[in-house]
C-alpha cells in the first residue's frame, strides 16, 4: 500500500478538525455579538467548547429506539461527507487533501446537504415527542420554502458557468478575474436570501422555536446526542460557508482569506436574525416563495438572454 | 463517584471544568419565584456570562431550578422533570418556599422541605432572593461541581427507597411510570 492514501486521511481528519473548530467559534462569536448588541457582556467566545465538552462527557442518554440512535449520526455523516466535496482552499490542495470532486458534485451536494435534515427528521419522530413532530413539520415546510430560490441561484450560476462541478466554478472565476458575485447578481441575490433561512436564525428559526415548541426536533434529544448535534451544526455551518464563498467569493487561497470571507458572510443571517422576531411558519414559507424566488427567476433569465 | 482535590484524574479535572462553565438550566417556575429569572437572565444581570443558558427541556437541561412553593400536584410533576434530566444533574432550591414552606409553611397542600422528595444541591434563601443571590448561588453550585462535591443525583440514586416512600406520602394518585433514568 503506498503513503499517498494514508496522507490523504490525514489530511481528511484534518479538515474535519479545522471545520469543527472554526463553526465551534464562530458559534461562540455569534452568542458574543448577541451579547453585546443587548446590552449584555455575554459568554466567552469558547463558551461552545464547554458546551460540547460537557454534553460529552454526560453519564447517561436516554434513547427511544434505533432511528433515535442513527438521527444524529445521520447528521454528522452529511454535514463529514458534505464537506468533503468542497474545495477549503483555492487552488492548493489543503494540506495535500484532495476533495472529492466529480463533475457534477454541485447537484449531489444539493441532495447530500438535505440528508442530514431528513435523518434527523427520521430521528426525532421516533422520539414520540409532539413537540419533535410539529418542529419536523415546520423545519420540512421551510426547507420546501428555501431550497426554491438556493436551485434556482445554483443552476443560474451554472449556466453561467457551464459547469455543475464546484472546482469548474473556481476555475471560472479565476479565469475571468471577477467573483460570480459581480457576474450574476441576481443569482447572489437569491442564494444570500435562501441562505438566511438555511442557516435558521430569527426570523427562520421557526422549526426550533424555544418559547412555543421547547427547541423542536431536539426537544427528546439528551447528552451525548445533543453533542452529537452540536457537533454536527458547527461542522455544517462552516460547510455552508465554504460553500457560498467557493461558488459566488471566488473561494480563499489562504486560511487568512478564507476566515474573513466566512466571517463577513456568516454575519448577515446572524445580524438580521439579532433583530427580528420570529416568522410563523406560512410567513417564512410566503417569504421565501416571494422576492427570493422572484429575484432567482430574473437570475436565470439574466442569464439565459445575456449570454 | 465523590473524589478529592488529590484524587481527581486528569479527565475529570477537565470534565468537571466543562460541566463547571456550562449550566443548562431548566427553570421550573413554580410559584412567585420565576419573577426573577428574567432580570438574572437579560442585560442587567446577564447570568450568561456563567456560561448559564435557560434550555427548554429536561433531557437537555443540567440544573433544575425550582423557583418556589411547591403544592403536592406540582411536586409530581417537578419529580417527573427530574428523573428525565441526564446524569450529571443538580438542583437549585429556590427561596424560602423550598427551605421551610416560607409563607405557606402551614399549608394542608404544599410541601416544606424539597430536600425530603429530590436532592438539592445548593439553597437559595430569601424571599424573594434578589438576582445577585441567584448569581450567587450559581457560583456557588459551580464551586461544588469543580470539587466534585455535586452529587445529589448519586445520592437519589443510593436512597432511592427513602424518597420514593416520602414522594408516596405526599402525592395520593401515584400512577407514575417507572423511568430508567
Amino acid at each position: 500500500m503506498d503513503n499517498s492514501i494514508w496522507i490523504s486521511i490525514l489530511g481528511f481528519l484534518a479538515t474535519v478538525v479545522l471545520a469543527f473548530t472554526v463553526g465551534v467559534f464562530y458559534g461562540g462569536f455569534v452568542r458574543k455579538i448577541t451579547a453585546r448588541i443587548q446590552n449584555r457582556i455575554g459568554p466567552p467566545v469558547y463558551q461552545n467548547f464547554f458546551d460540547i465538552v460537557k454534553l460529552y462527557s454526560k453519564k447517561t442518554a436516554i434513547n427511544h429506539g434505533w432511528m433515535q440512535h442513527l438521527g444524529p449520526a445521520f447528521a454528522i455523516t452529511a454535514s463529514v461527507t458534505s464537506l468533503m466535496f468542497i474545495p477549503v482552499l483555492n487552488g492548493q490542495d489543503w494540506i495535500w487533501f484532495e476533495n472529492l470532486n466529480f463533475k457534477g458534485d454541485l447537484i449531489f451536494l444539493l441532495y447530500m446537504m438535505v440528508f442530514g435534515s431528513l435523518g434527523m427528521a427520521l430521528g426525532a419522530g421516533q422520539t414520540g415527542n409532539p413537540h419533535s413532530a410539529i418542529g419536523v413539520s415546520r423545519g420540512l415546510s421551510q426547507m420546501v420554502g428555501y431550497e426554491i430560490p438556493w436551485v434556482l441561484a445554483l443552476v443560474a450560476i451554472m449556466m453561467q458557468a457551464h459547469t455543475t462541478s464546484i472546482t469548474g466554478l473556481l476555475e471560472y472565476q479565476n479565469a475571468n478575474g471577477t467573483w460570480m458575485m459581480f457576474e450574476s447578481p441576481l443569482a447572489f441575490v437569491a442564494g444570500l436570501l435562501a441562505m438566511l433561512g438555511m442557516f435558521h436564525y430569527a426570523p427562520f428559526d421557526v422549526p426550533f422555536a424555544p418559547a412555543e415548541l421547547a427547541s423542536g426536533p431536539a426537544s427528546e434529544f439528551g447528552g451525548k446526542y445533543l453533542a452529537l448535534m452540536m457537533t454536527s451544526g458547527s461542522i455544517f455551518a462552516f460547510v455552508k460557508l465554504v460553500l457560498f464563498v467557493d461558488i459566488f467569493m471566488g473561494g480563499a487561497s489562504n486560511l487568512i482569506m478564507l476566515v474573513v470571507k466566512t466571517f463577513l458572510l456568516y454575519m448577515v443571517p446572524v445580524l438580521y436574525g439579532i433583530v427580528s422576531p420570529r416568522y410563523r411558519t406560512e410567513q417564512s414559507i410566503r417569504y421565501f416563495w416571494g422576492w427570493p424566488t422572484f429575484i432567482g427567476v430574473l437570475g436565470v433569465l439574466y442569464v439565459v438572454f445575456t449570454r | 463517584m465523590p473524589n478529592d482535590k488529590k484524587s481527581q484524574k486528569i479527565v475529570d479535572i477537565i470534565q468537571n471544568a466543562a460541566r463547571k462553565h456550562s449550566l443548562f438550566v431548566l427553570a421550573y417556575g413554580t410559584g412567585c419565584g420565576a419573577i426573577e429569572i428574567p432580570p438574572t437572565m437579560t442585560s442587567r444581570y446577564d447570568a450568561e456570562r456563567f456560561g448559564i443558558r435557560g434550555m427548554a427541556t429536561p433531557r437537555q437541561a443540567d440544573v433544575l431550578l425550582v423557583t418556589g412553593y411547591l403544592a403536592t400536584k406540582t411536586l409530581k410533576r417537578v419529580i417527573r422533570a427530574y428523573e428525565q434530566m441526564q446524569d450529571p444533574k443538580y438542583v437549585i432550591g429556590f427561596g424560602s418556599c423550598t427551605i421551610n414552606g416560607g409563607m405557606y409553611w402551614d399549608s394542608y397542600n404544599t410541601i416544606k422541605l424539597l430536600d425530603k422528595y429530590i436532592p438539592v444541591d445548593v439553597y437559595i434563601n430569601g424571599c424573594m432572593p434578589r438576582p445577585e443571590a441567584v448569581i450567587t448561588g450559581f457560583v456557588e453550585l459551580q464551586g461544588l461541581i469543580k470539587e466534585g462535591k455535586a452529587n445529589g443525583a448519586e445520592k437519589y440514586k443510593e436512597n432511592i427507597d427513602w424518597y420514593r416512600a416520602n414522594q408516596k406520602k405526599v402525592i395520593k394518585n401515584w400512577n407514575m411510570p417507572d423511568y430508567n433514568w
